[in-house]
């Protein structure tokens, strides 16, 4: 593989995960603030507001992930590698 | 690749280096069925233990397993209805069962002591073609479901509120085994990731708040896998009035 594809491929691999985690990240604070704001009027419902959290934070999370696999796949199985 | 060599000193991160067996015109990858085997006769050993001499009221192993057995059905009977939830309550249990236990059998035991010719031991669902093996069985299960319960009508749901839904409905179908693996991959492959470039940076105390974010992170994906795969059934199952 040349330079010019290993920098490409290293910078592209940054930016597909710090890209990638700017909307979860924004997703995750509004679902935690959701979250907060229903326990704070409710506060017996917390057990289950922590469960629905908890997954929903999965499922956000795991876009990133995507992002992370995009990555993994520059930096260890790069198609491009000559 | 030669150019991008990512050989750790400590952690001995090898990434897409694997033990190759060679069965015919397959070139399979060894660790992951040595590991899944292993896992594998370790649950039967425990489920075969539990139910073999069991008691009106239950005690530890038995008790463990009724448990898990009221969580899977609590699972599978929210997400896929009173109706049919039972057929499929096995499919969904394994999947669960499965992936829990690699997830953490790839995190808990200590696979490092046993040192092979090329790759290494690891949890089984860090490997990409167990999870779209996984997530393939997924997708079958569900066009089973909706046509054994439905027949031709289960059609129907590609065009239910209205026809434009159509092609939205049909990619659907093909990232739904896409997300699903690619989820459960990443999540389990970043975790042996970060917990081996923390034991990297820093060889002591440090990984170890990480090693149990990782368990956590890790039981909740089985649980999402599952959820998510009874889910889909629920869906093909469900009767549009």
């Amino acid at each position: 593989m040349d330079s010019i594809t290993t920098a490409a491929s290293v910078v592209a691999a940054g930016l597909a995960v710090g890209l990638g985690a700017i909307g979860p990240g924004i997703g995750q604070g509004s679902a935690a603030q959701g979250a907060v704001e229903g326990i704070a009027r409710q506060p017996e419902a917390e057990g289950k507001i922590r469960g629905t959290l908890l997954l929903s934070f999965a499922f956000m999370e795991s876009l990133t992930i995507y992002g992370l696999v995009v990555a993994l796949v520059l930096l260890f199985a790069n198609p491009f590698a000559g | 690749m030669d150019s991008l060599p990512f050989v750790l000193p400590f952690a001995e991160l090898e990434v897409g280096q694997h033990l190759y067996w060679q069965i015919g015109n397959l070139r399979i990858h060894g660790q992951v069925f040595m590991t899944s085997w292993l896992l594998i006769g370790a649950l039967l050993a425990l489920v075969v233990t539990g139910t073999k001499k069991m008691e009106r009221d239950p005690k530890g192993v038995q008790n463990l397993l009724e448990f898990l057995w009221d969580y899977i059905r609590d699972l599978a009977r929210t997400q896929i209805g009173e109706k049919v939830y039972r057929d499929w309550m096995p499919f969904i249990g394994t999947l669960f069962l499965f992936i829990f236990v690699s997830n953490w059998g790839g995190a808990l035991v200590p696979w490092r002591l046993i040192k092979l010719p090329s790759g290494e031991l690891g949890a089984p669902t860090a490997d990409i073609n167990t999870t779209v093996a996984l997530a393939l069985l997924v997708s079958l299960s569900y066009f089973y479901a909706g046509l054994s319960n439905k027949g031709l009508r289960y059609f129907e749901y590609y065009v239910h509120p209205t026809p434009i839904m159509l092609p939205f409905k049909i990619v659907e179908d093909f990232t739904k085994p896409l997300s699903l693996s690619f989820r459960l991959f990443g999540n389990i492959l970043a975790d042996e990731l970060v917990v081996a470039v923390l034991v990297f940076l820093v060889p002591l105390v440090l990984p170890v708040p990480v090693m149990f974010l990782g368990l956590f992170t890790s039981a909740i994906q089985a649980l999402i896998f599952a959820t998510l795969a009874a889910y889909y059934i629920g869906e093909a199952v469900e009767e549009h009035h």
